[in-house]
């Protein structure tokens, strides 16, 4: 069987950001009552992390929870993992009312590296990007300029962005543009 | 003539000379000058014509508010037109040309209009270009439009080679300008701790007061404002930008920042201009004020300018206007222009001030005693001079304009009051109120815009706020900082020292609207108001006695106020004329609206990051790559772009689409189908809620088995169509058409979250996990078969079945259902192995010449065997019942989207048209849209029509053309011959009504 | 350009962030209704200058619909509140009459 292909290729660009296409990533879709316990359990056994609260990115080890909306979090694991993990999730929730969902494919995922980050996204989100609005570990689902938009920052200086596929060169064009090397804004 | 003095300039480096253009001749200037202080340097005087009059128009002022030198900049892409000279920074190369004259700036043959001002008064255009109708799209607009606008606009042909970009900034409380008052309120505000951002229009702080002069803790008030600067940039809460406009204030603490990033620098890497879009908790407005001009005759002769603007261009630029300048005021503030020049050594023949006064306030005791000649009660009765000022006519602000004495100058530095800058605070609703006293409108802090909260949200400070004393204005710029820090859930810090400022005290200034009060007719026509636009005194007056009572519509039908300075000096002058023609207190008048942006902002700010490749989003499938690298021509479905075809070298796109339904019909075709929308709904409930999304019987489908559905809106309208596969009990898979995927995602979460709330259903949007390719022909089962790895057998996967399995070592599903009427599969697999995928169907599909085809091969296909499409069938008024689709529709279901209203009155109407097939007689393409028509004409004198084309296509299997269409008893009309109209309006094309399905109606190919 | 707090993500949204849906608290009417309710459904909806009642999306965010009270003139944003309610709740309800004394708007006041 051939390799999966992600969407740009894992391409990259340097500027006041470094820009990095880092899929494939293993991306599932749990939906349901966030509050149950097999829920959880389903989504914090393959993962290994707690169960995230409102807005949160419970993160370790490339693996992960994300806290999408009041019912649906979004699993990450590695891209091979998915198959599996997919199976003992869907068997954890026999007779739940839930819905799983593979969109790893569904998704490009670009990491962010350097000092200006916040500024990079803040050219491209009405949301409040500074270290108030946006807490290390808070995933913002927002816009990127004119395409939904998720993304959270592990660090002062490592954030990751998910959006759909088929906008990744759209995202990609932007973020490089946003990333200009004269384009600094000094704000945060 | 205005010349560079030898010393002073505090904003110019002497030691850097800066090389320019203006219309071709050479300049040099000063880096720290403005293109206007340049040309002024360079007795460079004249700078424009005026709009109407092309009246030789000079600088006026020496900021935003300038209105007469207005140039084009650049040339070829980087030509921009109505620049500012007052504000465009000198660099090194700049290009600059006169507007608005022909054939030169010295001579322009469009002069004459002046010579017939009388007979061009306001409302001239209105009045005149009405009769005879017929002359206007011949003789009057093409004359109009060649004499009218400013600038020269772009050539269509030409790019901005600039980038632009926006800037989202989120902070408690923004100051908007950077003069002693918004600094002040910043450093109020900013020893909160609250996050505070600082922004000025020009590249440098203080505003008005170095020139202004005054003390400020005893310091200089300019060593004041850099110890004040340099206490902002050590606090680590508050940012500061020059060079950037507060350009609008808007609902819930929105509001624009405009920041020129190269403009003064255009060799510089980066982009041009970012456009800050700032939420903030609250605004103060420090946006200082502008002088007004007075209203005498003449007052627009290159050489009269604003007394402020005289003294701005020797204090901050070293330049001189003129060696003789007479001051004529209604105020103090205007002697510290006569003491300047007085300082740098100019002459000052005379002070005109249409005041008496009793005792000599400082700044007159001041001018006096320098040996100021002060003629009191006095003013101007015009100004002699044409292209330059020579003298001026004094006379007695009382009288009709007799001249007492004539007086030989070269300058005259006017001042007629100031008027606070009100936009800001205005922009979102702020009211204002009419301050007798210093005759102008300051904002009414008790009427403030409010926020999402309903509390106020913008505070005024210092001379915004009609504070023109500088102590009195820092005093309350540390007011409104505190207001706003504390309204921003901010504590002030305890204890905090204001500074204190010394200055003269300033004695009462008179109104003065016209000058002299009794002038009459022939000096009132030549007593500006706007200068940009060329309204007078006169024409106010003239709209005044023709009834125009608002100032809304009195300015439109003057002009005033309306052209590109948005009337920043005009304004007040032309209200308080128009409130004086009518007898009416200026209140009672009121202003017009002050709207957003302060001064014009460039399209590419607004556009920011999106242009060229980035313009919008377009929506690329895992195969978009191979697409373009095999040469298809793409069409946009939504934002995504979808091959319409993939012609060959040579090949016309009407014969690729030809050769690739041939091919597929005969043999083997593949489409990349990966645009569709797929949605899983999931749950117990699952089953009953697509029972009431889809008109058809939903829950009885079994698992394994597809079904072709229907979807309408509450008002029974089809809005989406698409096979459902139920994977489970509990789970479906719906399919969308290709633009319908997100919206009707978002259809069916309404219904769930806002009505349905207690069904147990989630849905997730798949459509981008898969990459689903169409195998379509005689040979689809051939291919899969040879790609091997699952039964796609006639028994093993029937026609509307689908299975999972691995194609080619790839997880794939196999739908098996038939868009084409051929033997069809759908097979979708996880995208990222879409391509390869592909790859492999091409190679193997090799042996069958597989014919990789685009959307139009897909929708002559469907058309072939009367398949409907939304958006050709229908177009948001067609119900399933009109395209034939009872079937479709459950009558078992209670209720189900649309079905009350199908039952509405004009839903069941039987004279709904109906689809139909049509062949025309001569073989030909109908067009698309044309209409049936019928005998007779309605009431608009229209034909009547009985019906239209909705799809229409050249048929390669049928070789003629085909078409589909809504007429009126159509199905009961088989055999009957229609017309319909060509797009010519005259041209009729006969056509036979038929069935819809016009290829293989027994559906045989596709059941093997 | 208005905010509105998504009550269920607790995000204060840009309205680039939100897609608007109309008016709040609409009864449905489906088959066996008359034709005067169907109507008032389908096509009636107020337009008061002053308090009104509007269901918004958090679209490009947690995608859920919620309910919002706002003033059409001062643009005010009494509240936002949940989707699965069929009137507003009573301390939305107490805002605006803070404003509004005797307000009233459909059948709430």
């Amino acid at each position: 069987m051939s390799e999966p292909v992600s969407p740009l290729m894992n391409a990259r660009y340097e500027g006041l950001v470094t820009i990095e296409e880092i899929g494939p990533m293993g991306m599932i879709t749990l939906r349901g009552d966030l509050a149950a316990t097999d829920l959880r359990r389903a989504a914090t056994a393959p993962t290994g992390v707690e169960m995230p609260q409102m807005r949160e990115a419970s993160t370790a080890d490339g693996k992960g929870i994300l806290w999408m909306s009041p019912d649906e979090v979004l699993v990450l694991c590695a891209y091979a993992d998915v198959p599996g993990t997919v199976q003992s999730m869907t068997d954890a929730l026999v007779g739940t009312h839930a819905l799983v969902a593979n969109v790893s494919d569904a998704r490009a995922v670009f990491r962010l590296t350097g000092a200006n980050v916040r500024e990079v996204l803040a050219k491209l989100s009405p949301a409040d990007l500074s270290p108030e609005g946006l807490p290390l570990g808070e995933v913002k689902r927002t816009r990127m300029a004119q395409v939904p938009a998720a993304f959270w920052l592990e660090s002062e200086e490592e954030a990751t962005v998910i959006c759909f596929r088929s906008v990744a060169d759209y995202v990609m064009g932007l973020l490089k543009t946003a990333a200009h090397p004269a384009s600094a804004v000094g704000f945060f | 003539m205005s010349t560079r003095l030898a010393t002073s300039g505090r904003l110019i480096d002497r030691s850097k000379q800066v090389a320019f253009t203006f219309n071709g001749k050479r300049f040099t200037g000063h880096a720290g000058d403005t293109l206007a202080s340049a040309l002024l340097a360079n007795d460079q005087m004249l700078m424009g014509r005026s709009f109407k009059y092309h009246r030789p128009r000079g600088v006026v002022a020496s900021g935003a508010e300038e209105p007469n030198a207005l140039v084009n900049l650049g040339e070829g892409v980087t030509h921009e037109p109505n620049a500012r000279a007052t504000t465009t920074e000198l660099f090194e190369g700049l290009k600059a040309t006169s507007q608005n004259h022909w054939p030169s700036l010295e001579f322009d043959v469009g002069a004459i209009n002046q010579k017939f001002a009388r007979f061009l008064p306001a409302g001239f255009y209105y009045k005149m270009f009405i009769h005879p109708r017929p002359f206007w799209k011949h003789i009057y607009e093409p004359f109009i439009r060649h004499s009218a606008g400013l600038g020269k606009a772009p050539d269509a042909e030409t790019r901005d080679p600039d980038t632009y970009e926006h800037f989202y900034a989120h902070v408690d409380v923004l100051v908007v300008g950077g003069g002693v008052a918004g600094l002040q309120a910043a450093l109020t505000a900013g020893q909160s701790g609250l996050k505070v951002l600082l922004i000025e229009q020009t590249a440098f702080w203080g505003g008005r007061t170095p020139v202004d002069g005054g003390e400020i803790d005893g310091k200089s008030a300019e060593d004041w404002i850099t110890e004040a600067v340099a206490a902002l940039e050590v606090m680590p809460n508050v940012t500061l930008r020059t060079r950037c406009m507060g350009s609008g204030v808007y609902d819930h603490g929105y509001v624009l920042g405009y920041e020129r990033l190269t403009d003064h620098a255009p060799e510089a890497d980066g982009p041009r201009h970012r456009l800050w879009r700032i939420r903030t908790k609250q605004v103060v407005t420090a946006t200082g004020a502008i002088e007004r001009p007075l209203s005498f005759s003449g007052n627009d002769i290159p050489g009269v300018m604003l007394a402020s603007a005289v003294r701005d261009y020797v204090v901050d630029y070293g330049v001189s206007i003129g060696d003789r300048t007479v001051v004529v005021t209604n105020n103090d503030d205007a002697y510290r222009t006569a003491l300047t020049l007085k300082k740098a050594g100019l002459s000052v023949p005379a002070i005109l001030d249409v005041r008496v006064h009793v005792h000599a306030p400082p700044l007159v005791a001041e001018a006096k005693a320098a040996g100021i000649r002060v003629l009191e009660g006095m003013g101007i009765a015009k100004v002699v001079g044409g292209q330059r000022v020579k003298g001026v006519a004094v006379c007695s602000q009382a009288g009709e304009g007799a001249m007492v004495e004539e007086i030989a100058c070269d300058c005259v530095a006017m001042s007629g009051g100031w008027s606070p800058v009100v936009h800001l605070w205005s922009h979102c609703g702020g009211k204002l109120l009419w301050d007798e006293e210093h005759a102008f409108f300051r904002p009414d802090a008790s009427r403030a815009p409010t926020g999402a909260d309903g509390l106020p949200f913008v505070t005024t400070a210092g001379t915004a706020n009609g504070h023109l004393h500088l102590n009195d204005a820092l005093q309350d710029a540390h007011s409104a900082g505190k207001i706003a820090l504390e309204r921003a859930g901010g504590k002030a810090e305890a204890g905090a020292v204001v500074p204190q400022a010394q200055g003269p005290d300033e004695a009462a200034m008179t109104p003065v609207w016209l000058m002299p009060q009794g002038a009459g007719y022939e000096l009132k026509m030549k007593a500006w108001l706007d200068y940009q636009n060329d309204v007078k005194v006169s024409d106010v007056q003239l709209a005044a006695r023709e009834g125009y009572e608002s100032v809304e519509h009195t300015k439109r039908y003057t002009t005033l106020g309306m052209a590109t300075d948005q009337g920043k000096l005009s304004n007040i002058n032309g209200l308080a004329t128009l409130s004086n023609a009518l007898g009416e207190a200026i209140p009672q008048v009121g202003t017009t609206t002050f709207r957003p942006p302060y001064t014009p902002i460039s399209m590419g700010a607004i556009a920011g990051e999106a242009r060229g490749e980035i313009f919008q989003p377009i929506r690329k499938t895992p195969i978009h790559a191979w697409h373009e690298k095999n040469g298809a021509a793409f069409e946009p479905v939504g934002h995504w772009r979808r091959p319409y075809c993939f012609p060959k070298d040579g090949e016309s796109k009407h014969d690729a689409v030809m050769r690739e339904v041939k091919n597929t019909r005969e043999s083997l075709g593949l489409l990349d189908a990966s645009t569709l929308g797929k949605i899983i709904v999931k749950g117990p409930d699952a089953g009953r809620f697509l029972d009431m999304m889809y008109t058809n019987m939903m829950s009885t489908l079994k698992p394994g088995k597809c079904r072709y559905g229907l979807m309408c809106s509450e008002n029974g309208f089809l809005m989406d169509d698409g096979v459902v596969a139920r994977i489970d009990e509990d789970t479906f898979l719906c399919h969308t058409t290709t633009g319908g995927a997100e919206h009707i995602h978002g259809h069916m979460e309404d219904w769930l979250q806002c009505e349905w709330w207690d069904w147990k259903v989630y849905t997730a949007n798949v459509t981008e996990e898969y990459a689903q390719i169409a195998v379509v022909g005689p040979h689809a089962r051939d291919l899969l078969e040879a790609l091997g790895g699952m039964d796609v057998s006639k028994d093993a996967l029937a026609f509307m079945e689908w299975k999972d399995g691995e194609l080619a070592g790839i997880p794939a599903r196999a739908y098996r259902i038939s868009f084409s009427g051929e033997l069809s599969y759908e097979i979708a697999v996880p995208a990222s192995f879409g391509q390869a995928f592909w790859d492999l169907c091409m190679q193997v599909g090799a042996q069958w010449n597989i014919t990789p085809y685009g959307t139009e091969c897909l929708h002559i296909m469907r058309a072939e065997k009367g398949f409907i499409m939304i958006g050709d069938e229908t177009d948001g008024t067609v119900i399933p019942q009109d395209l034939g689709l009872n079937w479709a529709i459950s009558k078992k279901k209670e209720d189900f989207l649309g079905k009350r209203a199908q039952e509405r009155s004009h839903m069941t109407d039987p004279t709904r048209w109906k689809l139909v097939g049509l062949l025309t007689e001569d073989k030909s393409v109908l067009p698309d849209g044309a209409y049936a028509i019928k005998d007779g004409r309605n009431a608009n004198n229209q034909r009547n029509t009985q019906g239209r084309v909705t799809s229409t296509y050249h048929s390669p299997m049928l070789e003629r053309g085909i078409a589909m269409g809504l007429v009126l008893d159509g199905p009961e009309r088989m055999g009957e011959i229609i017309h319909f109209m060509k797009d010519d309006g005259e041209t009729l094309v006969a056509a036979k009504i038929v069935s819809p399905v016009f290829y293989d109606p027994e559906g045989e190919k596709q059941n093997v | 350009m208005l905010t509105l707090l998504c009550p269920c993500c607790g995000v204060q949204a840009d309205e680039t962030e939100l897609a608007p849906g109309g008016e709040a608290h609409l009864k449905r009417y489906g088959p066996g209704s008359t034709d005067d309710d169907f109507e008032g459904y389908l096509f009636m909806r107020e337009n008061p200058r002053g308090v009104h009642f509007e269901r918004w999306r958090h679209a490009n965010g947690c995608g859920k619909w919620f309910l919002a009270a706002r003033d059409t003139v001062t643009l005010e944003v009494y509240g936002t509140y949940s989707a699965q309610t069929t009137e507003p709740p009573e301390h939305i309800k107490e805002a605006i009459t803070a404003k509004h004394p005797g307000w009233s708007w459909r059948e709430f006041a």
